[in-house]
């Protein structure tokens, strides 16, 4: 069977149905185990027609995940791009994460001190700000702030890209666009955005420092002493991670890469011009927010099961 | 009868001959350029009268019929213009040779090879001997002008820098460009009509067999649409390479075309020559060469 163009078909509705889907199906109907599409009432036809699509985009989305990660180890390999996207996806996105880290940690802070201090306990407000931080907010905001400011300028570039034809132009020219523009920005997501989240968990723990420095008078060395017991008492894996670091690390990798094959997803299958690029930013914005809430979730059930276990 | 024209005054015409003026007015524009003919600077080794490029009962549809059952045929050194309203399928026609889309029913053949059944790597290597130029140049946005026409001969050759660097500078020249002027600008900064140029420098970059243009004089202001036709027509002669190209504008269709397709309500209505095309006394073709 002629193998669809590679790379996502913008405008087009075509069904990629593989060779051996097409015979199972042809098979089932001529033996009239379902009866033939067009004989379907119009609402039915419609709710089939929709649900496919779903699935079809499903599809496509995990097709373009698997491509892209295969693609890092297949040649030619364009390092300038990673590096390049590296700076724009890291070092250009330090400031929203120092911002949201401190502020985040003072907030923390602040508010614990409040519950702590009804129980006398305000001596560990570090083993508070620094759990919370390390496995949960560090990791989930970083990514959220990422989400909205890489994903969107991701889906921009590539939405853009394509309705000026140059996504075809990159394919006339004997390059795959997944080749060149997602595999670059998916491997400089899966960096950056670890490393964005460790720099967001440090500021956070310094902001918690801070406010419980000059708000409830704890000294600081109190305060780290804390923190590290915080990390140490949640037990080790290999005898020298914490699994603090484990929840904390592990999440920031999925959610990079979550965002940037979402935003390459939305963008490459960008139609419809100008407002087809806002439209697909925006859904970059909103499904990756989403995703990286609901996956946060499972990730921390399943790491919190296999660790406690182990 | 095209849609707008339902409650109109039906045009005058004389027993469907074309106004005297007008006639003279079209063998002038056919003979102001020069005939086709004078030596290539790039021999090609083939002479024969095969067809380069063949397009056989193409069909596609996506939620509505873009083609039905097309066919035409391009040999060497022809330069095949399609005309036809906007939105029947032209551009989708270029998009089906460099085989960015499969059709439903029919085969595309480039050099006797049907390329539908290609797999991706190989579908590049074709692509390789096709140069094409989009409706809005496609520049990368992200890459100075040099590095966008260096951008072909840097994935498929193994040219060094300089080499590279001197077949840029000969083909922006070729297109009227002053290398060392727009070689370091970025395409945002240039205007429309140097930006087709680019665009084409960039598709003529791999001295290409086939040439493609998608609307290459699409708004344009006269003059410029004028200089591009002419480039089209000096590239089809030194490089001597098969030219399709998809547009509008009517008046340079008869400059540069050797043949002319017309694609109404998805089929081909009319494949020859711009001389068989004048003559022709169907309706349909009259209307539309009423814009000359």
């Amino acid at each position: 069977m002629a193998e669809q163009p590679s790379g996502p078909q913008s405008g087009v509705n075509r069904t990629a149905v593989s060779g051996t889907a097409l015979a199972l199906s042809g098979l089932v109907r001529r033996l009239s185990l379902r009866p033939d599409r067009t004989r379907l009432p119009a609402i039915l036809r419609r709710l089939n027609d929709a649900a496919k699509s779903k699935v079809l985009s499903l599809q496509e989305y995990f097709v373009l995940a698997a491509k892209s990660l295969r693609f890092i180890f297949a040649r030619p390999f364009y390092a300038q791009d990673v590096v390049q996207q590296m700076d724009e996806i890291g070092v250009q996105s330090l400031g929203i994460v120092l911002l949201t880290g401190l502020f985040t940690g003072m907030v923390l802070a602040l508010q614990s001190s409040v519950q702590l201090k009804t129980f006398g306990a305000t001596m560990y407000i570090g083993n508070l700000v620094s759990a919370s931080m390390i496995r949960e907010l560090g990791p989930v905001l970083a990514g959220l702030m990422v989400a909205g400011r890489v994903g969107s300028g991701i889906a921009a570039q590539l939405g853009s890209m394509r309705v000026t034809e140059q996504i075809d132009a990159l394919n006339t020219l004997g390059t795959d666009p997944i080749k060149k523009l997602v595999t670059p920005r998916v491997v400089a997501a899966l960096i950056m955005v670890p490393v964005l989240t460790i720099i967001d968990d440090f500021i956070g723990i310094i902001g918690g420092n801070i406010i419980a420095a000059f708000v409830v008078g704890l000294p600081s060395g109190q305060y780290w002493r804390t923190v590290w017991d915080q990390m140490a008492s949640d037990g080790f894996t290999l005898r020298y991670i914490p699994n603090d670091f484990l929840q904390g690390l592990i999440k920031p990798f999925v959610f990079g890469a979550l965002i940037s094959v979402t935003a390459c997803y939305f963008g490459l299958n960008t139609t419809g011009g100008t407002e087809g690029v806002g439209q697909s930013t925006t859904r970059t914005v909103v499904t990756s927010s989403i995703l990286i809430l609901v996956v946060d979730y499972f990730i921390t059930q399943l790491l919190l099961s296999l660790l406690a276990n182990g | 009868m095209l849609p707008g024209r339902r409650n109109a005054e039906p045009v005058a015409r004389d027993s469907g001959k074309r106004p005297a003026a007008v006639r003279r007015a079209i063998r002038s524009e056919l003979a102001t350029d020069t005939p086709p003919g004078s030596a290539p600077s790039i021999p090609r080794r083939r002479d024969s009268i095969e067809p380069i490029v063949a397009l056989e009962h193409v069909s596609l549809a996506f939620d509505r019929p873009i083609l039905e059952d097309v066919s035409f045929t391009a040999r060497e050194s022809d330069t095949v213009v399609i005309v036809g309203e906007s939105g029947t399928g032209k551009s989708t026609i270029l998009k089906l040779l460099l085989r960015l889309l499969v059709p439903d029913r029919g085969r595309v053949l480039i050099d006797n090879q049907d390329i539908t059944s290609l797999s991706f790597d190989e579908a590049l290597e074709v692509r390789q001997r096709m140069g094409m130029v989009f409706q809005g140049a496609a520049l990368f946005d992200s890459m100075t002008v040099f590095e966008n026409v260096a951008y072909p001969l840097r994935e498929h050759t193994d040219m060094n820098e300089d080499e590279i660097e001197q077949r840029v500078r000969e083909k922006l020249q070729f297109v009227d460009l002053d290398p060392d002027l727009v070689m370091e600008q970025m395409p945002a900064e240039l205007s429309g009509g140097m930006r087709k140029r680019v665009g084409i420098a960039r598709g003529m970059a791999n001295n290409p067999e086939i040439m493609l243009y998608d609307e290459p004089t699409s708004g344009l202001d006269p003059l410029t649409t004028n200089t591009i036709t002419r480039l089209i027509m000096k590239l089809q002669r030194e490089l001597n390479a098969t030219s399709i190209v998809v547009s509008h504008d009517i008046r340079s269709v008869f400059r540069m075309a050797t043949k002319v397709a017309l694609l109404n309500n998805h089929r081909i209505t009319f494949f020859g020559t711009p001389e068989e095309m004048t003559a022709s006394e169907d309706e349909y073709i009259q209307d539309f060469l009423g814009g000359l």
